[in-house]
C-alpha cells in the first residue's frame, strides 16, 4: 500500500483554494458531503460536452455513447465495492431513495416469504440510525402493522449487543443497520449481527452512506443482503445513489417506481417489468451523475481506500487526543480509534453547537452543527445537538489544529 | 468585524442572564415551537388580562441567538398592550427579513436592534425568530379572533 499524499491530492480539489471570511478554507464536513476532484467536475462537463443523449433507447451515436457510459459507470461502482456482477447495482437518487426502495419490497401479500410483513413480524434497526433509516421503516410498520425495534447504544457509543438473541429472533424480518454511524463515527460489527440474522432467517440491509466513501468496503465479503450509499459523500456528484442487493433477492422484489426504461411490455390492461436493475430505474436516470460517480471512483480506486483509511485514521487520532486535552469539550462517542472512522462529534461546555459553529466558520472552518439527522441518537447521549468535525483523503493536519484553534476563540466570545 | 455584529453585547448577556425565564401560571395559551434543522426549542406563554400581556414566560434550549431573542422578547412585550405587542412583532419579523438592509427603530424595538445583525446570516435568521412565532402562535391562541379586531 502507497501512503496517501495529501498535497497532491489537494491540487486535485480546485475548491480548496479558496478562502472564507478572509481565511484559507478548512473544510471538515465531508461526513456532510465531499469536495469533487477536478477528474469529477471535467467527468461531468466532457458528457454534456460530448456525448450528451438519453440512455438505453437510442439507436444513433450519441445514445450509444451516453448509454456506454452510464452501463460503464455501472460496473465500476460494482468493482468498487465487491460486487457479483453490475447488475446488482441499483442506480437511485441516493441513500435515502435506496433504503425506501427496499422498504417498499415488503408488503403482506409479497409472493417471496422473506418480504412478506405483517402483524407479528418485527424490523429490527438501532438507536444511532441516521433519519433515513429510521422513518421508512416506522411507515413500513405502520402500513404493515409489523414491530419496530431497535438496538440501544453503549456510553462510549457503540451497539449494546447484551440483548442480541431478544432483539434478532425467529419473528425478525429484517435488520437493517448504520455500517459508519455519521453521528459518532463508530463503526458496527457487521459480522456478529449478519451471524445472528442468518440464524433466524432474517435479511440485512446495511446503510454504507459513511462506510463506502472513507474505507474499503466488499459486499460480497460483509454477508449483508443489501448496502446503500450515496455518491455524493465518495467525491462524486449529487441526485446518484446505488442500492447494492443479492441479485437473486432483488429478482424476487416487485418494482418501486413505475414508468419508462422499466417495462418489459406495455398493455392498457397491465404491464411486464424487467428483471433487475432495470426494473428499479423507472424514468431518465441521472446520466452525467452517474459518469461523475465512474470518475470518483476510479479516483478513489487510484488513491487507494486502504491509504484512505490509514490516513483517516491518522488524523482520528490526532485529533481525538488534541481534543481531549481541549478544556470543556467533550466528545460524544469512541474515543479511541479502535472501529471508529474520522467523523468525531462533541460539544463545548455551556455553549451551544450553533454559536460554536458560527464563529469556527467566521475562522474559515466550516463543520456541522445540530442533530445530524440522527436526533434519537442526541436523545440518548442527553444533548440537544453536536458540533461535528468530518475528514476526508484531503483533510489535513493543520487543519485539525485551525479547528482547535477556533474552539480556543469560541471560549473566548462567550467567556 | 463581522461577526461582532451578530454577537452583541446585549444579546450575549440576555444569553448568559436570562429575563423573566420559566414557565409561569396563570396563563391563557401555551406553543411550543421546534427548529428542525437544528433541534432550538422554544415553550412559550402568554397571559392577557384586557388588552394587556401580563405576562410572557418561556422556558426552552437552543443557542445564544434563540434564547437572547426569547429574553428580549419578554422585557419588550410584557406589560404592554397587545396591539403594541403585535407592531413589535411585525418590525421584528421586518427586520429579520430583511437581509441587513432595513435600519431598526429603536422607538419600537428598543434593545431587539441588537438582531440587526443576524439578519445578515439567514442561516441563523429562523434562530432569532423562535420565540417570535411561538408568542404569535399562543397569542392568537388566547385572543379570540374578534377581539383582536
Amino acid at each position: 500500500m502507497n501512503a496517501l499524499d495529501v498535497d497532491a491530492v489537494r491540487k486535485d480539489f480546485p475548491i480548496l483554494d479558496r478562502e472564507v471570511n478572509g481565511n484559507p478554507l478548512v473544510y471538515l464536513d465531508s461526513g456532510n458531503t465531499s469536495q469533487k476532484p477536478r477528474q469529477v467536475i471535467d467527468a461531468v462537463r466532457e458528457h454534456y460536452e460530448l456525448h450528451n443523449a438519453n440512455v438505453a433507447r437510442s439507436v444513433h451515436t450519441l445514445g450509444t455513447e451516453a448509454t456506454e457510459a452510464f452501463e460503464g459507470a455501472r460496473e465500476k461502482v460494482a468493482a468498487f465495492v465487491g460486487a457479483g456482477t453490475a447488475a446488482e447495482i441499483v442506480f437511485t437518487k441516493n441513500s435515502t431513495e435506496a433504503i425506501n426502495l427496499v422498504a417498499h419490497a415488503f408488503t403482506a401479500g409479497a409472493q417471496d416469504p422473506r418480504l412478506r410483513l405483517g402483524p407479528g413480524d418485527e424490523i429490527v434497526i438501532t438507536e444511532m440510525e441516521h433519519h433515513s433509516n429510521i422513518v421508512p421503516w416506522q411507515l413500513l410498520a405502520q402500513r404493515t402493522g409489523a414491530t419496530l425495534r431497535w438496538f440501544g447504544l453503549t456510553d462510549e457509543g457503540r451497539l449494546d449487543l447484551s440483548r442480541l438473541e431478544d432483539l434478532i429472533n425467529e419473528r425478525t424480518k429484517l435488520v437493517s443497520v448504520v455500517h459508519y454511524s455519521n453521528l459518532l463515527g463508530t463503526i458496527n460489527p457487521v459480522d456478529v449481527l449478519v451471524a445472528r440474522a442468518r440464524q433466524v432467517g432474517a435479511l440485512v440491509l446495511l446503510d454504507g452512506s459513511q462506510s463506502v466513501p472513507h474505507i474499503p468496503v466488499d459486499v460480497t465479503a460483509l454477508g449483508a443482503d443489501f448496502v446503500a450509499f450515496t455518491g455524493h459523500k465518495m467525491l462524486g456528484p449529487t441526485g446518484i445513489g446505488a442500492l447494492w442487493g443479492r441479485f437473486e433477492l432483488l429478482d424476487a422484489m416487485p418494482p418501486f417506481l413505475g414508468g419508462g426504461s422499466m417495462i418489459e411490455t406495455v398493455a392498457m390492461t397491465g404491464s411486464t417489468f424487467m428483471p433487475p436493475p432495470a426494473r428499479f430505474e423507472a424514468g431518465t436516470p441521472p446520466i452525467a451523475e452517474a459518469v461523475g460517480l465512474g470518475a470518483a471512483v476510479d479516483y478513489l480506486s487510484a488513491v487507494g481506500m486502504d491509504a484512505i483509511q490509514a490516513h483517516e485514521k491518522q488524523l482520528t487520532a490526532y485529533a481525538l487526543d488534541a481534543l481531549a486535552a481541549t478544556p470543556d469539550v467533550r466528545v460524544i462517542g469512541p474515543t479511541d480509534t479502535a472501529d471508529r472512522g474520522a467523523t468525531i462529534s462533541f460539544t463545548v461546555d455551556g455553549i451551544h453547537p450553533h454559536d460554536v459553529g458560527q464563529i469556527l466558520d467566521d475562522e474559515g472552518v466550516q463543520v456541522r452543527v445540530g442533530h445530524h439527522c440522527a436526533r434519537p441518537t442526541c436523545v440518548r447521549f442527553g444533548v440537544p445537538a453536536t458540533t461535528r468535525a468530518s475528514f476526508y483523503l484531503y483533510t489535513t493536519i493543520s487543519e485539525i489544529d485551525a479547528l482547535v484553534r477556533g474552539l480556543e476563540r469560541v471560549r473566548k466570545v462567550f467567556a | 468585524m463581522k461577526l461582532d455584529q451578530l454577537y452583541q453585547e446585549i444579546i450575549l448577556d440576555h444569553y448568559k442572564r436570562p429575563h423573566g425565564r420559566g414557565l409561569r401560571e396563570p396563563f391563557d395559551a401555551e406553543a411550543h415551537h421546534v427548529n428542525p434543522t437544528c433541534g432550538d426549542e422554544v415553550t412559550l406563554r402568554v397571559s392577557i388580562k384586557g388588552d394587556t400581556v401580563a405576562d410572557v414566560s418561556y422556558e426552552g434550549m437552543g443557542c445564544s441567538i434563540s434564547q437572547a431573542s426569547a429574553s428580549i422578547l419578554h422585557e419588550l412585550l410584557k406589560g404592554g398592550t397587545v396591539e403594541e405587542s403585535l407592531r413589535r412583532h411585525e418590525a421584528f419579523a421586518e427586520l429579520m427579513g430583511g437581509r441587513g438592509q432595513v435600519e431598526p427603530d429603536e422607538a419600537v424595538l428598543e434593545d431587539a436592534v441588537a438582531f440587526a445583525g443576524v439578519a445578515r446570516y439567514p442561516a441563523r435568521v429562523k434562530c432569532a425568530l423562535l420565540p417570535w412565532m411561538a408568542y404569535k402562535d399562543a397569542l392568537a391562541r388566547a385572543v379570540p379572533e374578534e377581539e383582536k379586531a
